[in-house]
This record gives C-alpha cells, sequence and structure tokens, in this order.
C-alpha cells in the first residue's frame, strides 16, 4: 500500500476516529498511521479543535424562567392519584 | 390464604407516586442539556423554549413508558425529535441522494493553502471564526443532516443513540453526519480563509 492510499484510507477513519466510534483494529490503524503522517496528523488535529470549538459556541444555556415553567408541569400524568 | 393487607393498595399508590417523583426530578436535572439541543434543531430561542416545555409536558404523562436503568437524556430527545418533526417540519425527500461534496479534509486544505501547514496546529486560526458563522452555517443545513450532526457534535451522543432517537439505522446515522460536516465545512470555509 503506497502513502496516499494509507492517507486515504486515513481520511476515511477520521470521523469514527474523533467520534469515538471505530473498532480496535481500526483505531490502531488510523494511529499508526497518524504517527508517521505530519499531512493527516495536522488535518486531525485541526478537525479536532473545529469540534471542539463549534461544540462550545453553539452552545446556549437554558433561558431564566424555563426551569420554573418546567417545574409546574410536574403531577400532570393522568392517573396519578392525588 | 393470607388476610390482604388493608392498606396494600395506599402502599401501592405510595410507591408509585414516588417512582413518579424520581422520574421528574431525574428528567429535570437534564433540562439544561436538552434545551442546548433543541435550540440548534430550531430557529429561535422561543421555538426552542416551546419546544421544551411540550417535551417535558409529554414526559411527565407518559412517565411510565420510560425504564428506569436506561438513557433518559435519549428518551427526552426521541420525544423531542418527534415532536419537532410532528409541528409541521416536512421530512425532505431523498437528502441522501445529494453528491458527497469535496472531502472530509476540505476545510483543512483550504487552511492550509491560504495560511500554511503550520497553521492547522494554531488552535486561533478556529477560534478566528465567529459564533454567529458556526451558528448561521448550523442552521443552514437541511433539517436531516442537522438532526444527527446537532446530536452527535452539541448532544454528543453516540451513533446508536442517535439512530434509536431518530428511528433510522446506524447507517444512515453515519453518512448524514458525513455529509451533513461536510457541508458545515464547506460554509465555514470562506470565513476561515478569508
Amino acid at each position: 500500500m503506497s502513502a496516499a492510499d494509507d492517507c486515504e484510507k486515513c481520511e476515511e477513519l477520521l470521523q469514527g476516529f474523533l467520534d469515538r466510534e471505530l473498532t480496535e483494529a481500526e483505531h490502531e490503524l488510523a494511529e499508526l498511521h497518524l504517527n508517521g503522517c505530519d499531512y493527516c496528523r495536522r488535518r486531525y488535529t485541526f478537525e479536532a479543535s473545529l469540534r471542539r470549538y463549534v461544540k462550545l459556541t453553539a452552545a446556549e444555556r437554558m433561558p431564566p424562567g424555563l426551569m420554573a415553567k418546567l417545574v409546574q408541569l410536574r403531577g400532570t400524568d393522568p392517573q396519578a392519584q392525588s | 390464604m393470607s388476610e390482604p393487607e388493608p392498606d396494600s393498595e395506599a402502599r401501592r399508590i405510595a410507591g408509585q407516586a414516588r417512582d413518579r417523583v424520581r422520574f421528574e426530578e431525574e428528567a429535570l436535572e437534564l433540562a439544561d442539556q436538552v434545551y442546548r439541543v433543541a435550540r440548534r434543531l430550531v430557529g429561535s430561542r422561543e421555538e426552542a423554549e416551546d419546544l421544551v416545555q411540550d417535551t417535558y409536558a409529554r414526559a411527565f404523562r407518559s412517565w411510565r413508558s420510560y425504564t428506569p436503568g436506561t438513557n433518559m437524556r435519549a428518551w427526552l430527545l426521541r420525544i423531542l425529535t418527534n415532536l419537532n418533526i410532528d409541528r409541521g417540519r416536512r421530512v425532505q425527500r431523498s437528502p441522501d441522494m445529494q453528491p458527497l461534496e469535496e472531502t472530509d479534509y476540505y476545510l483543512a486544505n483550504r487552511v492550509a493553502e491560504s495560511q500554511g501547514e503550520q497553521a492547522l496546529e494554531q488552535e486561533k486560526v478556529v477560534e478566528s471564526l465567529s459564533q454567529d458563522s458556526i451558528v448561521n452555517a448550523l442552521s443552514s443545513l437541511s433539517h436531516n443532516f442537522r438532526d444527527v450532526v446537532v446530536l452527535v457534535d452539541i448532544g454528543e451522543f453516540s451513533y446508536a443513540d442517535a439512530a434509536q432517537i431518530l428511528d433510522v439505522p446506524i447507517g444512515t446515522v453515519m453518512s448524514r453526519l458525513h455529509r451533513g460536516r461536510r457541508q458545515l465545512k464547506q460554509r465555514l470555509a470562506e470565513e476561515a480563509t478569508a
């Protein structure tokens, strides 16, 4: 297998690797390649920071007041005995 | 046969009430996490608030169908995504027929082209993206793609949980995630390389 084939395989594994959804064998394959390939390693690093940043940036806390409204909905089970 | 305990019915009712209260408390502890996902699935804060309230109203009514010990956050999100679809959101036809755009390295390659290979290792390149552009890029994704990207990237659900929540096969989750993230990166590329 040539280096270019390895990079292609590595790119294929990128999503599963960062989502921790690879099998052990696939994970090892990706790591083995990443250890020797600056090109892919930089892209994995970039992708990992992009995900962290998207998660951080897109997170918006619950508006104040919503919790009180949800608490009011408690005990609305029609079968609940009073 | 032993005499039926006079207060066994009362005890059963009290036990149920305790289970219900426990369920409600556990569900309320997850409200902030549920809201975060809801907020990125819909266009506005008001819609997200409505959706979360409808979700909790339904959850509190049908708490008996929740199996204790299973993933309650996934159970709540399943109610929420179903309600979101019921609210008139049309399921789009065959979104997976779109050609697969570019590559997973697309955005990284564009950044490397404009700022050099070393830039990929610097956090500040990513951090130069504005909150608005990220939020806009997310909301510009088609619903099917957005659902999986938001569940996995914002909600941190596993592929299996996302598949269960959306009631689609796991392979569908993976391919929508793939395409959704590629679209997201294409939309961010302009700003990242400006």
